[in-house]
């Protein structure tokens, strides 16, 4: 079949009436393995995604195995100091040459016939060389492949496998500003905490990209993270706003953000003190709170110290900046199993109370054994159970917030802003419209 | 060595917590932690990282692993609303280090979680640090590793281990 004839039209797939004020996807798209095939054609294959942070690769000779995007890449940082995204896969063979999953060091070798490499990739040596004719590497035929595009945005650092596509920060758009929000919160920077949440989900990848910025299902299906709360921590946690307050933005390119300032009920590490923390904490956050405020001013500083913000980068990335700070990109092997991993991001030189506090805080809520995204996991895996009666029952509905001027974050727009790049990208119709209501 | 408690007591202590996990007895699950107990499970890909330090997946102080226990209890905990059914396996007990009336043991442990029409499973070793008074051993300290590098496929740790 050829591409031309797979094509699904934009209309079929994603119903965007706006005069109707209602916006309806085809459950089709979270169980087909052909829209899957597309995805991965039209999307994990032509987007930035997300690789990594800087502070994982610190020193020459720091790595990473990771995969994007379903690719098995080797992030490396070399003698020169300079940043390697590799396809971790022997030239000979194919084999994924690197099996740890970090480290340092200054050559790879390859488990199968032992040819190796340097840390940027370079074809260094073989067992046996006579055999080949001696300009048998020249040309780089033999060292690791390099990914097609790499770019670091304030740490923060992308692939892309398509060597013609947009730079990173005119495909980041407006969630730019928001990432430089994270970055600006430690003076010195910022740094991914050691642990990782590696899990898997039983739903389609795009399930958890909705959930992820979602403020309507934060109350029913949170209810008993709130309940957490208010038995911590008394009185504050009656302010429970819980997802009400705030709004929602269009950041671009399909990227959106649910956000406030100052309203939530849980503490931040460095800005809201919770009284869970007792009393003690609050001198350290009140000097956090000060060190923000005069390094970036008091308007910028506010946003940065007291807002909540849970943001979606097109394709598979999130970070949500709320009772702390993570990190989280996920993948779907198939149209019904994705493999998330997440991370938690935190200022360099935190001091040991506040970084303790900020772990705490994480996984009260976060990740999964955290008091809330197991019962996430759970709503998303029905979902896809329920999308069996998809013959029958075959629309999700996301209209909410059509008619609104000023939409919340109980709303749908954020929702709505993925699914009108996803259309565009997958029915390969330019003609969608990424702005609306 | 001589201990304040033996290897037998250690086994006693932990078969019965196991049974009260699996029972769903969570609240007097957590009444067996002192006043400033915890309950620990470190990251799969870091599982000998300090907590406060590192991400962990759990870092309960006393109250937390209480709530933790009364959440799950209730039918909007989502995930395990119905329950699983759970069976915690315990071996390998061992008694180390005394200092005061504090005594390490650790153990190893398998927990079988089916709901659904799933069954996971989840290998590991426990470390303990039980304080024995007279009326029997408490946890001060509860610290799950799993032997596992990644949570797939049991994608959450929604029970207690």
């Amino acid at each position: 079949m050829t591409v031309q004839e797979r094509r699904p039209s934009s209309s079929q797939l994603i119903v965007d009436d706006r005069q109707a004020a209602s916006f309806r996807v085809k459950r089709d798209v979270f169980v087909d393995g052909e829209i899957l095939a597309l995805e991965r054609e039209r999307i994990f294959s032509t987007c930035w995604l997300y690789l990594g942070h800087v502070s994982e690769v610190p020193t020459s000779g720091s790595f990473v195995t990771r995969r994007v995007g379903g690719r098995p890449l080797l992030f490396t940082r070399d003698r020169h100091g300079k940043l390697n995204a590799l396809y971790n896969t022997c030239p000979h063979r194919g084999a994924m040459v690197c099996r740890e999953r970090a480290g340092n060091r200054r050559a790879f070798t390859c488990g199968y016939h032992a040819w190796t490499f340097d840390e940027s990739g370079r074809f260094v040596g073989m067992p046996g060389p006579e055999a080949l004719p001696p300009n048998a590497s020249e040309g780089g035929r033999f060292n690791l492949v390099s990914v097609e595009r790499m770019d670091e945005f304030k740490g923060f650092v992308f692939v892309c496998f398509d060597k013609n596509a947009e730079s990173l920060v005119e495909y980041l758009a407006g969630a730019a500003d928001y990432l430089a929000y994270v970055a600006d919160q430690g003076a010195d920077g910022m740094e991914i905490v050691e642990g990782s949440q590696d899990y898997s989900i039983n739903a389609n990848w795009k399930l958890l990209q909705e959930n992820s910025v979602d403020g309507y299902h934060g109350q029913p299906t949170h209810v008993t993270y709130f309940d957490y709360l208010r038995s911590r921590d008394g009185a504050q946690s009656d302010l429970r706003i819980g997802g009400s307050g705030g709004w929602v933005k269009n950041l671009g390119n399909g990227h959106a953000v649910s956000e406030s300032i100052g309203l939530l009920p849980w503490g931040r590490p460095y800005a809201r003190w919770a009284p869970g923390w007792g009393e003690e904490a609050k001198p350290e956050i009140e000097q956090l709170n000060k060190e923000i405020m005069e390094r970036l001013g008091p308007e910028r500083g506010n946003v940065v110290a007291n807002g909540d913000r849970n943001m979606i980068i097109f394709p598979n990335l999130v970070v949500n900046d709320i009772m702390a700070t993570t990190i989280r990109t996920f993948y779907p092997v198939r149209p019904d199993y994705m493999e998330v991993s997440a991370w938690a991001v935190a200022p360099i030189g935190e001091s040991p109370t506040s970084r303790d506090r900020r772990m705490r805080n994480f996984v009260e809520f976060l990740g999964p054994a955290g008091f809330a995204s197991p019962d996430d996991v759970e709503m998303l895996e029905l979902c896809q159970r329920g999308y069996a009666n998809r013959a029958a029952a075959p629309w999700n509905d996301i209209s909410r917030g059509m008619r609104s001027n000023a939409p919340r974050k109980t709303d749908e727009l954020q929702m709505r802003t993925f699914w009108r790049r996803w259309n565009q990208l997958v029915s390969a119709d330019p003609s969608v419209e990424l702005n609306g209501p | 060595m001589s201990t304040i408690l033996s290897r037998g007591d250690a086994e006693d202590f932990l078969t019965k917590e196991a049974a009260l996990l699996d029972a769903w007895r969570l609240e007097e699950w957590a009444e067996l932690f002192t006043a400033d107990g915890e309950y620990l499970i470190p990251a799969t890909d870091a599982p000998e990282a300090e907590p406060g330090k590192s991400l962990y997946l759990v870092y309960d102080d006393r109250h937390r692993l209480g709530e933790r226990a009364k959440r799950l209890l209730k039918k909007t905990a989502h995930a395990e609303s119905p329950h699983s059914r759970t069976r915690h396996m315990i071996s390998n007990v061992s008694i180390g280090e005394q200092v005061g009336e504090t005594v390490s043991v650790t153990c190893n442990f398998v927990v079988f979680r089916s709901r659904m029409e799933k069954t996971d499973i989840y290998p590991g070793h426990a470390e303990y640090k039980l304080v024995v008074g007279p009326n029997g051993p408490k946890i001060r300290s509860k610290k799950a590793i799993l032997d596992i590098d990644v949570l797939r496929p049991q994608g959450k740790v929604s029970i207690i281990l």
